[in-house]
């Protein structure tokens, strides 16, 4: 294993980005944003986790192949979301509509 | 029943990793760090849970000879199938062949001397019996009647039964698994002998590398999953209850994200098992090497992409479903891909019908079936009529039971002499596997027609007119446990009585053939190099087999 030492300062600088990251999740979950609430919640998260993978983790100082992994399960993560939500983007949202119809012409 | 016929007298080896002392008796086994001694830890510990399955299965039958159930409560019915499934899935099929044949074999396969990570392979057992643990605490104290799926609400809100610490025990469990395809996939990585390619890797050790991919991809999701379902359950957080803001179809999404791949943690291994048994009992290199190879990955892959197959009668969006339905009619090529070239390495083969062969066989003919009628489900108009009927359960039995336990105990029946050093008897175990066929088909048979007629899955009754298609599956089910004790009990038999199998008794191609039966604890007295290409027996002088010549001596020479 590739022992890249990281200075103090690195670290201090991201835990303080981290915390401020908190302080706006926090701030942000009292404005209404309307549909963009969750967009704006996830946004930070997924910048907080970002960073907890690049440089807690060291992902940013691995070698290409341990890289090559980190981005594998993301993508296997994107396949989960992106298949689940085509589920929910394209069901009907006007109950009157007659949705099983297809089922009986396939 | 004899051996060899060049080699008459076979004695075990002085040493080997079985008689090796390190620390004292019991401890040197709990405290192994060995993967042939984990394995065969493993092997007793889903033994136990095949057990308990098999009796939870056994009640099941008896219950429904009469249409109005014959043996216990309907809530107590619900117990039954629900843990018959927890107990098999989870504690059985899933870690059967990979923990108990991978752990033993795959150093073994590539010539290393163990796997990557030892302690951590002990560590996943201990994670095993941990979660284990859990699950039979929930069994014994109220039980379990969700079903193996756990759906939401039932599982989160409305089940009386242990529900919470069933799902902590699953997991848990699901670490163990993790840890085992991790230590797979870093061994096969890492740890390969001299001259031993990728493509030169047997294709046991490809299947694995493949289940190892799923089992790390899609693990973690299942166990997350359950946890929300126990959070919900005990601290009333709203992910799938509708009444506290969740959403319930999401719960079934997340648990076929892992579910679905989960079958084939199941399966791929058991196709691994079947891939090394029939080039070396038709004596022919294996037709489509990179073919079945790559099939293994793609089954993988695409594993991933059909889960909501599950779910076409549940609401989700039409559109979803035919995508799914789709994406499910691919996933069957890479699995026909094996059958056709698993049945081109036996045409024109000097086919011998030892044990582990009549196995195979009965593999291929099973799996088919079951496959074929998972195409039959996946077709979008015809599932609304079948889902959630005994067609379900015929299907997915022939493929877990027909295909994955006939695969393990196939390749029990293959590496015994190598993992005890001793034979067992011939014809007596070739008659169990023609029982355990004929016990199968008699008892899944059947429900494809009584779930073709309308008998739903997971009811404690049933209209009369279906009463002679169920005591026939009952009395198939009665044959079947005599096809699992039969072997059970000349495989411990022979631990002690068996005929010395000498090192390679089939003769079968792969490293693991080259070394001591035991083994001795490192495996190899020198590190092999490897020199030939899988399967080949005509460029294999050490195999003992007639020079150039197709060979055509039988393993056990005439009984
Ligand atoms: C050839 C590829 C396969 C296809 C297209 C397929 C298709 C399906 C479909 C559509 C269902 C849902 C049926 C319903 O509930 O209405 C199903 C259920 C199931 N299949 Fe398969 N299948 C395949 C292979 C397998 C394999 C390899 C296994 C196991 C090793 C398996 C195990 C199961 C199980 C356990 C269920 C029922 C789960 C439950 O609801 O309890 N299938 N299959
Ligand atoms: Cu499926």
């Amino acid at each position: 294993m590739s022992e890249h030492i990281v200075s103090p300062k690195v670290y201090i600088v991201i835990f303080a980005s981290l915390m401020l990251g908190t302080g706006l999740t926090v701030w942000a979950a009292f404005q209404n944003f309307h549909q963009y609430n969750i967009v704006i919640a996830l946004g930070i998260a997924t910048i907080k986790a970002t960073l907890v993978v690049l440089y807690f983790m060291h992902a940013r100082y691995s070698p290409g192949r341990t890289q090559l992994v980190i981005v594998c399960s993301i993508f296997w993560l994107a396949i989960m979301l992106a298949l689940t939500l085509a589920d929910y983007d394209t069901r009907p949202h006007d109950i009157t509509l007659a949705a099983p119809q297809v089922f009986y012409c396939v | 029943m004899s051996n060899t016929p060049l080699t008459p007298d076979l004695e075990l080896p002085d040493e080997h990793y079985l008689n090796a002392t390190y620390g004292s008796g019991i401890r040197s086994w709990l405290l192994t760090t060995d993967h042939k001694r984990i394995a065969l830890l493993y092997l007793a510990s889903v033994t136990v849970f095949f057990f308990i399955g098999g009796v939870l299965a056994t009640m099941i039958r008896i219950h429904l000879l009469t249409p109005g159930g014959a043996l216990v409560t309907p809530e107590t019915y619900n117990k039954l199938f629900t843990m018959h499934g927890v107990a098999m899935i989870f504690f059985f099929l899933i870690p059967s062949i990979p923990a108990v044949f991978g752990n033993f074999l795959i150093p073994l396969m590539i010539g290393a001397k163990d796997l990557a990570f030892p302690k951590i392979n002990l560590l996943s057992w201990y994670i095993y019996l941990i979660g284990g643990g859990f699950v039979l605490y929930s069994f014994s104290t109220g039980g379990l009647d969700t079903g193996w799926t756990f759906y939401t609400p039932l599982s989160s809100v409305y089940s009386n039964s242990a529900v919470t610490p069933a799902v902590i025990g699953i997991f848990i469990n699901g670490f163990s698994s993790i840890l085992t395809g991790l230590n797979f996939i870093v061994t096969i990585h890492t740890m390969r002998a001299p001259g031993m390619t990728w493509f030169r890797l047997p294709l046991f050790a490809w299947a694995h590398y493949a289940t190892s991919l799923v089992m790390i991809l899609g693990t973690p999701v299942v166990a997350i999953t359950l946890l929300l379902a126990g959070l919900e359950r005990m601290f009333h957080l709203g992910f799938f209850n509708p009444a506290l803001g969740g959403d319930p179809i999401l719960f079934q999404h997340l648990f076929w994200f892992y579910s679905h791949p989960a079958v084939y943690i199941m399966i791929l291994p058991a196709m691994g098992v079947v891939s090394e048994i029939i080039p070396t009992f038709a004596r022919k290199p294996i037709f489509g090497y990179s073919f079945i190879a790559g099939s293994s990955i793609a089954i993988a892959v695409i594993g991933f992409l059909v889960w909501a197959h599950h779910m076409f009668v549940t609401g989700e969006s039409t559109y979803a479903a035919l995508t799914f339905s789709f994406l499910s009619y691919l996933v069957a090529i890479p699995s026909a891909v094996k059958v056709f070239n698993w049945t081109s390495t036996l045409y024109k083969g000097s086919i011998s019908w030892d044990p582990p062969m009549v196995y195979a066989l009965g593999f291929i003919g099973l799996f088919v079936i079951g496959g074929l009628t998972g195409l039959f489900l996946a077709c979008l108009g015809l599932d609304i009529h079948i889902h959630d009927t005994y067609f379900v359960v015929a299907h997915f039995h022939y493929i877990m039971v027909g295909g994955a336990v006939m695969g393990y105990v196939g390749g029990l029946h293959f590496w015994w002499p190598k993992i005890t050093g001793r034979l067992y008897p011939k014809s007596l175990s070739q008659f169990a596997a023609i029982i355990l066929f004929v016990g199968f088909n008699l008892t899944f048979f059947p429900q494809f027609i009584l779930g073709y007629l309308g008998m739903p899955r997971r009811y404690h009754t049933y209209p009369p007119e279906f009463q002679v298609l169920n005591v026939l599956s009952t009395a198939g089910a009665s044959i079947l446990a005599l096809g699992y004790l039969l072997p059970m009990s000349y495989l411990i038999w022979s631990m002690r009585y068996g005929k010395v199998a000498g090192p390679n008794p089939w003769p079968a191609t792969g490293l693991e053939w080259k070394t001591d039966s035991p083994p001795l604890t490192e495996n190899f007295h020198v590190t092999p190099e490897v020199t030939w290409e899988p399967y080949d027996f005509q460029n294999r002088p050490d195999l003992g087999l007639a020079a150039g010549a197709r060979p055509l001596a039988p393993a056990h020479g005439d009984d």
